[in-house]
């Protein structure tokens, strides 16, 4: 099916997520502005103005109700979807990188950057799903990174048990969400190249890690443990699972800008990559931006996925009718034994 | 009084403890060394006995030989006579100037004959005190020690895959992995070790030995554990270059090697050379050279040096490597002798103005000459009156075979062909005027009686690149047109082919143009190793990276206006590879490796693989990839007869290899589908574990099941979902415009 552009930004995208049902997608880009989109049609839903900087990332949280988004201004701020309406702003000493809602919608967290004299700080809030209350301005706890590198992205797991981070150094770490104990890392991805992405499975018991060392791994949450490895041939700068019962995962990323001498599409290779989940097995990809894909997001319900690139369109592909039907032979056999 | 040594008695003398103290130490201290000066001293021996009046004579023969290596003189040569016979002794003691001066005449005069009868002896009278003295040197003979025997790798022994494989080397960022090619499936890895060559690796030309370069030089590695074979210290060893048979090879180094005393393979002999002859079997050296300075200005016109471009290999091998030549360009050719590396017949061959030589690179077999020589191929340009001239000459009678004279010549070049069959020289021509340029191929028909020479003046333009094809008798050549100054382009270039006409009988016909192929971009010419077939290609360009894989057999109809020719000319295939730098054939020519090299340029390195008509088999992009290699293969056993008999019975022969083929392309369709079912179980299973604690926790919990929420989202959905796609065009303007 054709793809649906939805040009609404001015600046490279950033981040890009659907909402739970997956009816809509929210977009943030170097441009100040956090659009919603129907994924239908590509409609725009609305805009969320008032950042002054250039933003990082976007959450939306289970019910659809409450919008969180951090960027180069130094703020978090809280939104009600529905109307737009500015319900809160946090102010921090750098950047805000990484936003998340929890599992519940009841806590949020934010990465805020190390930069000279702060070091990498993740906060969490109690968050009322009602946004009619006032969110509180202290945080619930405060996670100092000091002995890890610097925190790249970060997540709640499933039940609010752990925080995983994933660090500039290709390592991820699991933290204790109710006392902010550091627990264990994993140097998963090669030294020194950053995690970029860190995406969660529908129960978030495992999640999906994309980096610049041109791999996207796939760890368990509880034991940080390394249960799959998709290689690409360009560095990543995102990946995401699909939801079940199709078993893949989509990565995105490409040349950076800066990297490439002669910015061809044939050299950056922007396209959208689809491995399956279980074989690492590359199966297809989907061309079309013509930058880097900074971030790629499934809808929760299968129905489609959508990438933000550095050219500055989100792209919403509907999936076609061989998307849900190709197998594997092996999985073929196993579906038709289990219904035995 | 001090007693005399007859009244001391042994026994009980009163002074044996004053004489029992040590001066060892003090002697030492201040022992007269009697050696010191006496550097400049040589000693003589061997010499004829004569008797006192003509002792004059002897000297001043002797003196012709002494002075070629040093000054002295006749006061300075002392032969004492013996008294008993009044005859002098037959050795003399000699005085040059210098320390230097006496080593050089121990070098050069050591063993050099007089007569019939005379051989003299050269030797530092300091070595004479140091070794001569009785008891200096053990006079009981000791048998030297005989290492027991150890059975060595074989070195061969890839020859002897059942399936016939080839290995080859790849080279990325600082691993040297060796592999079989497994066509389109990845290579097996026989052996991968970070760091194994400092700068690339090399195969010696039977693939016996994988060579590796380091600073401290070069080291041959070999056998089924890749185990060190042998070590040639040569500090800084830029290239190498080992002979057709393996036995020797040359390294060379950009910097002179400084050689210190004592060093325990390189001797003296050594300090400041740049090129080294070893033995491989002993890992000696057997002899040193320097680099020798190409003629020409050594500054350009701003007093800058100008980097010259060393000639590689500058010690060419004769195909049976019982010669190795190097030339002193403009002036001579010295040919030295195998295996002891003496120059031949004492004198380097005095070819005036010679710019180029090049070996057969087979023995020759010329047309009624029976008795062994080697050929090789030289040319000489203009020089004054006289026209440029190219020769063949015949090692080791110094014979020249055949000359040719030629008028206009701006460059040539010398193209043998693999059998040694035909040379072909390309000669490029200027107009009178300097301006235009052309080429012409004068070629020599080695083997025919008289060596005919053949001109093929057809073409106008330079030629840029030929190939012979190996062991026939076909070439391709690709021709580039003039560039104007400065134009931002390379030219485009043709490709021709060339083939004998049919002729009768044993003979070989006139060399015909098959087709010119305008209108290209192609710059490299890599036939198969068996011939036949031939890739034409572009490398190392920004814009165009075309394979184009041609057969001069083809097996379908033939053009009528080529029925005179021994050719059929087809072109099979066209692919291309972003960014080629390389290409290579495997050695049984059934495979062409291209290769984007991470040393030339750093876009898309890797490799790829294609049969011998262009089909793609593997496509391998790899961040610095560097180098790519085919294990070269020693020649075939098979005599020419059972080729033949086998190339009769293929059928027969490749039934067995394609029942492998299948029976492996089975085997491993089903391994990955058995890991792939394994990976889908372990999958399942984690799966299942996980998803069972989770909801156990959950209930604990008391929050309702994932799978219930999952549900609760599909209800929402009214499952009825229709796509409705509407386009809608609108006309924003419309124009009308009437052109006249």
């Amino acid at each position: 099916m054709r793809p649906i552009l939805l040009s609404g930004h001015e600046r490279a995208l950033t981040q890009v997520k659907f909402s739970k049902e997956g009816d809509l997608i929210f977009s943030v880009s170097k441009d100040h502005i956090v659009c919603a989109w129907y994924s239908a049609n590509g409609e725009r839903f609305g805009a969320y103005k008032g950042h002054q900087g250039a933003l990082w990332t976007v959450d939306v949280d289970p019910t659809t109700t409450l919008l969180a988004t951090g960027g180069a201004d130094n703020t978090m701020r809280l939104w009600e979807v529905r109307t737009g309406k500015l319900l809160k702003t946090w102010d921090y000493a750098t950047s805000v990188k990484r936003v998340e809602f929890s599992e519940d919608g009841r806590q949020l967290l934010a990465v805020t950057e190390k930069r000279t004299g702060q070091l990498s700080t993740v906060y969490i809030y109690d968050i009322s799903p009602d946004p009619s209350e006032p969110a509180p301005s202290e945080h619930a706890l405060r996670i100092v990174v000091d002995e890890q590198p610097r925190v790249t992205v970060a997540g709640f797991s499933y039940l609010n048990h752990f925080i995983i981070m994933g660090h500039e150094d290709g390592s991820v770490s699991q933290w204790d969400a109710k006392s902010g104990e550091h627990i264990k890392d994993n140097y998963s991805h090669e030294d020194g190249m950053q995690v970029s992405d860190l995406q969660w499975s529908a129960d978030r018991t495992y999640f999906l890690t994309a980096s610049k060392d041109k791999t996207a791994k796939l760890h368990d949450t509880a034991t940080l443990e390394v249960l799959k490895t998709y290689t690409a041939d360009t560095p990543l700068n995102s990946a995401a699972i699909c939801p079940d019962p199709q078993q893949y995962v989509i990565l995105g990323g490409g040349q950076a800008a800066m990297d490439v001498t002669t910015t061809s599409q044939r050299q950056g290779k922007f396209e959208a990559r689809f491995y399956h989940k279980v074989f690492e097995e590359e199966i297809g990809r989907v061309r079309g931006h013509f930058g880097p894909l900074n971030s790629v997001a499934v809808d929760p319900t299968g129905k489609c996925y959508c990438s933000g690139g550095e050219d500055g369109y989100v792209r919403v592909h509907h999936f076609d009718p061989p998307y849900f039907d190709f197998q594997f032979e092996v999985e073929r056999e196993a579906r038709a034994e289990s219904r035995i | 009084m001090a007693p005399s040594f007859d009244q001391l008695d042994p026994e009980t003398g009163d002074y044996d403890a004053e004489d029992d103290v040590d001066f060892t130490d003090l002697k030492e201290q201040y022992e007269v060394r009697m050696e010191e000066g006496l550097d400049t001293f040589v000693v003589i021996d061997g010499l004829p006995k004569v008797p006192e009046d003509s002792k004059p004579k002897l000297v001043k023969f002797l003196l012709r030989k002494l002075t070629t290596a040093g000054k002295t003189k006749e006061d300075d040569v002392y032969m004492p006579l013996d008294e008993s016979t009044g005859q002098t002794g037959g050795y003399a003691f000699v005085e040059y100037e210098t320390a230097a001066q006496a080593a050089a005449a121990v070098k050069l005069l050591h063993g050099t004959p007089l007569d019939k009868k005379h051989t003299i002896a050269v030797n530092k009278l300091t070595d004479i005190e140091r070794y001569g003295r009785e008891g200096k040197i053990d006079e009981t003979y000791h048998e030297p020690e005989i290492a027991s025997f150890e059975e060595k790798e074989h070195l061969r022994w890839w020859l002897g895959d059942p399936e016939g494989r080839d290995q080859f080397i790849m080279f990325k960022a600082d691993d040297v992995g060796v592999y079989w090619n497994e066509r389109d499936d990845v290579p097996d890895q026989i052996v991968n070790r970070t760091g194994w060559t400092e700068t690339f690796v090399q195969w010696s030309p039977k693939g016996t030995y994988l060579i590796s370069m380091h600073a401290q030089g070069v080291q041959l590695w070999g056998g089924p554990n890749w185990s060190r074979q042998k070590r040639f210290m040569h500090p800084g060893a830029n290239l190498v270059d080992v002979s057709p048979d393996e036995r020797y090879i040359t390294t060379w180094s950009h910097k002179a090697m400084e050689v210190q005393e004592g060093n325990p393979v390189l001797s003296l002999e050594e300090d400041g050379k740049n090129y080294i002859i070893w033995d491989v079997a002993t890992a000696k050296p057997i002899r040193s050279f320097v680099t020798l300075d190409l003629a020409g200005p050594t500054n350009d016109a701003e007093g800058n040096p100008i980097k010259q471009k060393i000639q590689w290999p500058a010690f060419k091998w004769s195909s049976d490597a019982k010669y190795v030549a190097r030339m002193t360009q403009g002036q001579s050719i010295s040919v030295y002798e195998l295996p002891k590396m003496n120059l031949m017949d004492r004198q380097s061959i005095k070819i005036e103005g010679v710019m180029d030589f090049e070996w057969a690179p087979a023995s020759p077999q010329r047309d009624n000459i029976k008795t062994y020589e080697q050929l090789f191929c030289y040319w000489t340009p203009e020089l004054g009156s006289n026209p440029a001239k190219v020769g063949l000459m015949s090692i080791p009678s110094k014979d020249i075979v055949r000359t040719r004279n030629l008028f206009n010549v701006s460059d040539a070049k010398l193209h043998w062909q693999s059998e040694a069959s035909f040379v072909c020289v390309k000669v490029d021509r200027h107009s009178k005027s300097g301006k235009s340029k052309a080429t012409n191929l004068e070629i020599f028909r080695v083997r025919e009686k008289g060596v005919p020479v053949e001109v093929v003046d057809s073409i106008k333009d330079t030629v840029i690149n030929f190939a012979w094809e190996p062991k026939g008798d076909r070439f391709v050549l690709i021709t580039a047109g003039e560039v104007p100054d400065g134009a931002p382009v390379p030219p485009k270039t043709s490709v021709s082919f060339f083939c004998p006409e049919k002729s009768k009988g044993n003979t070989i016909g006139n060399f015909k143009l098959i087709r010119t192929i305008d209108k290209k971009n192609n710059n490299a010419i890599h036939w198969s190793p068996n011939g036949r077939f031939v890739v034409v290609a572009t490398v190392m360009n920004q814009q165009s990276f075309d394979l184009d894989f041609w057969d001069l057999d083809f097996e379908g109809e033939k053009d009528e206006k080529d029925k005179d020719l021994t050719a059929n000319l087809q072109l099979m295939t066209t692919a291309d590879h972003y960014g080629v730098t390389d290409i290579e054939w495997d050695p049984s020519g059934r495979y062409v490796a291209t290769t984007a090299s991470f040393w030339k340029h750093r876009m898309e390195n890797g490799y790829h693989l294609y049969t011998f008509s262009g089909t793609t088999l593997r496509e391998e992009p790899t961040e610095q990839f560097k180098q790519f290699s085919w294990r070269p293969r020693p020649e075939r056993l098979l005599s020419k007869d059972e080729m033949k008999n086998v190339r009769k019975n293929l059928r027969e022969y490749s039934k067995t290899f394609e029942e492998l083929d299948v029976a492996k392309k089975s085997s491993a369709n089903k391994a990955v589908v058995e890991a792939r079912r394994r990976l889908l179980q372990e999958w399942l299973a984690y799966r299942q574990r996980v998803q069972e604690d989770l909801e156990e926790e959950r209930e604990a919990l008391g929050l309702t099941a994932v799978s219930e929420e999952r549900a609760a989202l599909e209800v929402a959905d009214d499952g009825e979902t229709r796509v409705v796609e509407e386009i809608y065009e609108e006309i924003l303007a419309e124009e009308e415009e009437i052109v006249d």
